[in-house]
Parts: C-alpha cells; structure tokens; sequence
C-alpha cells in the first residue's frame, strides 16, 4: 500500500482528527483506492504508537462520513465513494466554512474578487491534481 | 464485565508527612480498559497517591480500592494482576538480565517468557549484561519486561519516561501500547510529559500541590479548553471576569482569552463584548499550561462521578 501516515503532538489537530484527515487526503489523492484495506485499528496504534482508542475514533468518524466501510469480520476498506448526505445538509454544511471564509476576506480587505481568482485558483489546482 | 467499570477507585485521599500535607484531597476513578495519565509537576503527590493506590503507603485518611478490593488489604492473588513499575527502574545490580526475568518468573504463575525477551529485545538488550552495568534507559526496558512479563490486568507505571532520552522514551510508549493490546487492560501512568499523554492517554487527571483539578476524558478536556481571538476596531478591549476563564493575552489587534467553555460556541461573557469573536485552536499541551496556569486554585470540571454501587455489582 503506498500510504504512509505520521502523525505530531504539540499540535493544534486532536490525534484522531491528524488520522482522518491524513486518511481523507489519501482518498482524494488516489494514494488509496476504493477497496483498498486499511490497517486494523491495533496495527495502526502499533504503528503510530497512540492509543488504540484514538485511531477507533478516526476510523468511526470516517466510516460515518461515508470514507471507510467496516465488513463484517474483514476489516476496514476505503468505501465507493458516494453522497452520504442530502443535498441540502451539504449545503448546510459547506455553509459554515463559507461564511467564515467570507467575514475573514472581508477582514483582512481582500476584495471579492480577488476571493473568487483566490478559491478558483485552488480548484483548478485540484483537477489538476487529480488527473 | 460492564464497560463502565471502575478498577481503581479513590476516595479522599490525604496523606501528611509531619505536618505537611503531600496529598490533601484525592478523588479518583480509573475506567476499565482506559489508559488513565495522571499529570502534575514534580513534587505534586503523584508517587505518594500511587504508592497509597496500592496499598503500600498507608493514607492518613480516606480510602482506595483496586480490582474491587480494598487498597491496605490487597491479598495476593490480586497483587498478582497488578504490575507496577516504580519510579527510577531499581534492579538487583550484580544480577545478569536473563537471571533477572528467572528470578522474577518464579512469583508469577503467569509469566510470559516471551514477552519479557519482546521487550528487553526491543530495548537492545544483552541477555548476558549485569543490571548494575546497565544504562538509565535500558534499565527501564529491564523493568518495563519484568512488569509486562507476567500480562497484568492492571498495569501502573509512574513517572515511566523520567530521565529517558527520546528513544528510549519511544520505546516506553511502544511497549506501553503493546501491553493494552487485549480488551479490558488498563493502565495508569504518571507524567509530566504532556506529549506522552497527548499520544497514549484516552483518560486525564492533573494532579497540583496534592489536589485534583480536572478529572475527564482527553477528548472532553481538549474540547472545552479553547482558545478566541478578540477584536474590536478602535478602543481596548476590556475582558470582564467570568466563571472559566483562565488567561488572557494581548495579540495584534485584539486580546485571545482562553477560557474552559460550557457550550459549543464562544462563553456568553465573550459574546456580550460586541468584539469580534473566532476561536483559535490550541494544542494539547496550551490547552494544559493554561489550565494549570494562572487560576491554579480553581477546579472547573466536574467532581469525580459518584460510586454507582448499581454498576459495580454488575461487574
């Protein structure tokens, strides 16, 4: 498996979260792939030496947003991906990162768009990304 | 066994040295299967509550109870599931490591030869050496394998990474995890290194000048220990005093108060300033120094749960 994961302490990011955002960036750079096995949750403590519990967590939090899919006896696989929520709890929840985007734009004064050139531009390095 | 179950169990604990008080009130609940930090500085009570908690210092009053049996009358079948690495790794000097672990072996039914050759292994250990001869750090993987060998139910460990340099210390932690790799172990360790228990610890308890000040999940603590940045354009801002809060610092263009929060947003005292308000995130470690800085005397988490005989019968 070509995924690699570290994870720091003195940081701002709980353990769990410095997991599941490692195991989301995988996903979404192609470095894992649906189907693809993740270590148990013991073999990953062992790895990272943190507490079994922590990397449980992780686990649980990504397979409730529809990243990771536990099988029955199996283990845990990189799920296909698929909406897990309504179009409108989606909405409701990109909102939130967006308004803060917005007011901490208009506090530092950076125009609106000088925002949009700023977001797009980090779009299209995304699709780049993912060819 | 009930998930909930307590293995360890404090109840005002005091213990008084002379006159001076080394432990002044302790209350304590160690979960089943949580790897349990108790965190204080040096010379906040850490050893003398643990040495109590095992019923080898008697308390002047209160009392403790481990695996379900009263702390100053541990008998041995229980003394038996309990491992304890004291502070400062003693051995028996003119003993070789290999003879160490036979000698040890002999007191317990239990033991697990190969454990002790994992982790006595794992810390580049020569069979052959004399314990007398051994580094601070290999002498703590000599005593880490004598305390894991024998698969303690309850394993107890104070101040483990004391002196240790960062490998050593790695491989503390490592063995640590290792040990809780069957549902149900539970470990209990002293620190003051807040890294350490950022990586291992699910339960915290800090422990100053002989008093507990938070007793409370990880996870809990982290979540209501935050951290805002204020900002009003024109005049200073004046941070009113308020139940929780714990510092504040001038930053550019405003104040960040950190404050242990009740609810999801922001405390209503920081609200009402017409300020802008947005929080910032904190580490672990921040988010301690904090908490035992300036307000020392103030104890903002909740007390101990309540013995809930209903539950312990069940277990």
């Amino acid at each position: 498996m070509a995924f690699r994961m570290r994870v720091s302490t003195g940081s701002a990011a709980p353990i769990h979260r410095q997991i599941r955002d490692r195991v989301c960036e995988a996903v979404h750079a192609g470095d894992l792939q649906e189907g693809d096995r993740l270590p148990s949750v013991r073999a990953l403590a062992e790895m990272l030496v943190v507490n079994p519990n922590t990397v449980a967590r992780a686990y649980a939090d990504l397979t409730r947003d529809g990243v990771l899919e536990g099988r029955q006896g199996k283990g845990v696989f990189v799920a296909r991906r698929r909406p897990v929520y309504t179009k409108a709890e989606r909405l409701r929840r990109i909102g939130e990162p967006l308004d803060a985007l917005v007011n901490e734009a208009l506090f530092l004064g950076i125009e609106p768009a000088e925002l949009r050139g700023l977001v797009d531009e980090r779009l299209g390095r995304l699709e780049e990304g993912g060819r | 066994m009930a998930d909930n179950e307590i293995v360890i169990r404090a109840r005002g604990l005091v213990k008084c040295f002379g006159k001076k008080a080394a432990v002044r009130a302790i209350d304590l609940a160690v979960p089943r299967g949580s790897v349990f930090a108790l965190l204080g500085r040096n010379g906040s009570g850490k050893t003398t509550a643990i040495r109590m908690l095992l019923g080898l210092l008697e308390p002047t009053r209160g009392s403790s109870d481990v695996l379900g049996v009263p702390s100053r009358a541990i008998p041995p079948e229980v003394r038996g599931r309990i491992g304890f690495l004291t502070e400062g790794h003693p051995v028996i000097a003119w003993m070789r490591v290999e003879e160490m672990g036979r000698f040890q072996s002999r007191f317990y039914p239990g033991w697990n030869e190969e454990i002790f050759r994992a982790v006595t292994g794992h810390f580049r250990l020569d069979p052959k050496a004399r314990a007398g001869d051994l580094s601070r750090g290999e002498r703590a993987g000599l005593c880490l394998g004598l305390t894991l060998a024998p698969e303690p139910e309850l394993l107890v460990l104070d101040d483990p990474s004391l002196g240790l340099d960062p490998v050593a210390r790695r491989s503390l932690l490592e063995a640590l995890i290792y040990s809780i790799r069957k549902e149900g172990r539970t470990v209990l360790f002293s620190s003051h290194l807040l890294s350490d228990v950022e990586r291992v610890a699910d339960h915290l308890a800090i422990l100053d000048e002989g008093v507990i000040r938070a007793h409370c999940p990880v996870d809990v603590f982290r979540s209501r220990v935050r951290q805002y940045a204020l900002q009003l354009a024109g005049e200073p801002l004046r941070i009113p005093d308020f139940a929780g809060l714990l510092q504040t610092a001038p930053a550019a263009g405003g104040v960040t108060v950190t404050a242990v929060c009740e609810g999801e947003g922001p405390p209503e005292a920081l609200l009402k300033l017409g300020a802008r308000v947005e929080e910032v995130p904190i580490s672990f470690e921040d988010a301690v120094l904090a908490y035992m800085g300036t307000r020392g005397e103030r104890r903002m988490f909740p007390a101990v749960p309540a013995d809930r005989p209903d539950v312990e019968d069940a277990a």
